[in-house]
């Protein structure tokens, strides 16, 4: 079965005052159906750039693709008139972002913003898009749908209005949701009940999901594989468990340890990866992650160490070194 | 100093508390009209809270937003002046404090806030924001030791000495709350509320800072409030844990004791929604999202405040408030239905 979504090379630059920022630096992956693909890393690692460049959702300027290929369904998004991307995004590929109160529409009610989505993509009269609009609010586990459909985004709460988001993604049945931080701004239980109702819904309808997210337990419980990124590359890619069991890249194994963890005993201490995340204006060619690694070598300062296979678990790590890293972590759980 | 020698006394060998609340309540009225304000109704933020926190110990306080820990924090500080209660500070009672004590009583409390791009002046250089509180105290008078101090500082936060002469924005977001951790330190504090102080920042750094937080404690014998909603870095940092929701501490005991064997089933739902970086343990693990959202602070349920969302909830928990109980030996829990 071909990927449902394939991205090939992809760069995303922006023209700044202090120089030009490489947010995204070749990044390739690819999306099979109906498949839950993490994208972690800390902030300005290119997590969000990346899936608002599948988008075409960059201002320009300040930044610009500037190269590679997101083929989605067999065809190239990047070569898809403005027209035919408007079509894309909301239709074949629904959207959350962080923010509920920003991205809704303070001045629409609910329904109206649910129906609109569903008139622009679909057409049809408005009594079928109303009782499509109802149907979804129940689909999300909304109570009383038939009063919420009436109501601003104000009157709702938080949790409800990422609820009504996701009703949104879903009103043109898209085969790809792509979710940023969903639920970075919710409380600890309200984010339980929305991330199990995103994956008791991608389930039900085999819908794909691109969630990113810095949260490492929010991964740990719903991706399938993981794409994870540091200064615009994707650093170590593959299967859950594998990169959590068995990490085959430095960043991601001092990632994981420099975490406090509630299912383990109480560390003494904790540790850091120490130094900061670099200037993605002053990039030079060697691994990005160098400074900060207690792996380095004079070869991580010469060039980019290519994504390659590591491991026995089918993952892909970009580290000269990664087959002699992986017993040293010590992560036999 | 001689004045530091007055400010503080030499610890007691006793158990008495440095810090104890008593029947905290914190209500923000909501008025309406534009000329003739009238009352009509109150926000009660907190609302008749026990606590105490020991010498040197670190309490964590946690729960969701809106339950009132930062307002609580806030009130210890000064920042609000409650509606009722005490709040008495090595015997001094904050809630009623003058200016004039309460300037000489903020030598001795400082706060670290959560953001550490809003809480530090952009206009100032990091030697001017740290230097302030020095003169604003009487610490240093001369100038030429208050620069030494300043780098001294910076040094014992983890910054280049030279960081004094950058602005803010020069200034990645943990080398910020260093600057920030600085400022608090700048006035030899002896008790520190901690807002939120390693929400903002990315999980590498923030490992930095929980490191840092924890040197400083032992390096300065600091006694810490630290107000989080990221349980995990709360149980790694604290040794006593208060649960709070909707304006009252609904679990309190120490951090062993809450994470290991929770009673209160908010307690028990909110640490069952914290998923694990370990794929393995998630796939295995089932549970049930606490139904419902966080009712509002201005009409809030009577009875037990959590009796909407709670699994346990009996018809009594309508109508009877549950008090704090001690349930084992240090292990408060305020519901009626768990022994």
């Amino acid at each position: 079965m071909p990927p449902l979504l394939e991205v090939r090379n992809l760069r995303t630059e922006f023209r700044t005052g202090a120089g030009v920022v490489r947010a995204v630096n070749d990044v390739s992956y690819s999306v099979d159906p109906g498949e839950t693909v993490a994208v972690v890393g800390e902030s300005g690692s290119g997590k969000s750039v990346g899936a608002l460049s599948i988008l075409r959702l960059i201002p320009n300027p300040p930044g610009k693709v500037v190269g590679g290929e997101v083929i989605f369904a067999g065809r190239d998004l990047m070569k898809f008139s403005d027209a035919e991307m408007r079509h894309v995004r909301g239709g074949e590929i629904g959207m959350v972002f962080q923010e509920p109160m920003t991205s809704l529409n303070p001045v629409l009610s609910i329904g109206r913003q649910i129906t609109e989505m569903i008139e622009q993509h679909r057409g049809g009269d408005r009594a079928a898009a109303d009782k499509r609009a109802l149907e979804l609010l129940g689909l999300v586990g909304i109570a009383d749908p038939q009063r919420r459909l009436k109501q601003y985004p104000h009157q709702l709460s938080g949790g409800m209005r990422q609820r009504v988001m996701i009703a949104i993604a879903l009103a043109c049945e898209p085969k790809l949701i792509i979710a940023d931080e969903p639920t970075t701004a919710l409380d600890v239980t309200i984010q339980a009940q929305i991330l199990e109702l995103m994956q008791r819904l991608t389930q039900q309808l085999g819908v794909a999901l691109i969630v990113i997210t810095h949260n490492l337990g929010i991964v740990a419980r719903y991706a399938h594989r993981v794409n994870v990124m540091y200064a615009g590359r994707i650093v170590e890619s593959g299967p859950a468990a594998a990169i959590y069991h068995t990490p085959h890249h430095p960043y991601t194994m001092a990632l994981l340890k420099s975490v406090p963890r509630l299912d383990r005993p109480r560390q003494a201490r904790l540790d850091p990866i120490e130094g900061q995340p670099p200037d993605l204006t002053r990039l030079d060619r060697g691994c990005p992650f160098r400074p900060r690694c207690r792996f380095a070598v004079e070869a991580c300062a010469v060039s980019m160490p290519p994504l390659a296979p590591a491991g026995a678990s089918g993952q892909l790590a970009a580290c000269f070194r990664s087959s002699e890293l992986s017993l040293e972590a010590g992560y036999a759980a | 100093m001689s004045l530091a020698a007055e400010a503080r006394p030499v610890a007691r060998a006793d158990t008495k508390p440095l810090l104890e609340v008593r029947g905290l309540k914190m209500h923000f009225p909501i008025t309406e009209g534009i000329i003739a304000r009238r009352k009509i109704g109150d926000v009660k933020a907190v609302d008749g809270v026990n606590l105490t926190i020991g010498r040197g110990e670190t309490l964590g306080l946690v729960g969701e937003s809106g339950c009132g820990k930062t307002t609580m924090g806030r009130c210890i500080l000064r920042l609000e002046t409650p509606t009722e209660g005490a709040i008495l500070y090595d015997g001094i009672d904050i809630a009623t404090l003058d200016r004039r004590s309460l300037v000489a009583l903020r030598r001795r409390i400082q706060v670290i806030f959560q953001d550490p791009y809003s809480s530090l002046n952009p206009r100032q250089k990091v030697g001017a924001i740290l230097a302030e509180p020095m003169k604003v105290h009487g610490i240093e008078p001369d100038a030429k030791r208050r620069e030494a101090k300043v780098r001294e500082l910076l040094r014992t936060c983890g910054l280049n000495p030279n960081f004094a002469d950058r602005y803010p924005h020069e200034m990645s977001g943990g080398q910020r709350q260093r600057v920030g951790i600085a400022r608090a330190l700048a006035v030899d504090p002896e008790f520190i509320v901690c807002d939120e102080a390693v929400s903002a920042l990315d999980v590498s750094i923030q490992a930095q800072i929980i490191n840092l937080l924890e040197d400083l404690r032992e390096k300065f014998n600091l006694t810490y409030l630290f107000i989080a909603h990221d349980l995990s870095v709360v149980r790694h940092l604290c040794q006593r844990v208060a649960v709070m929701y909707l304006g009252h501490v609904v679990e309190l005991a120490s951090c062993d004791e809450v994470f290991d064997n929770p009673l209160h089933p908010y307690t028990r739902a909110l640490l069952a929604a914290v998923p694990v970086p370990d794929p393995t343990v998630e796939a295995d693990r089932s549970f049930q999202p606490l139904p419902g959202e966080v009712p509002s602070p201005i009409n809030p349920p009577a009875g037990c405040v959590f009796h909407p969302r709670c699994p346990l909830a009996v018809e009594s928990c309508r109508q009877v408030i549950p008090e704090l109980r001690e349930l084992r030996p240090g292990h408060w829990v305020a519901c009626s239905q768990v022994t």
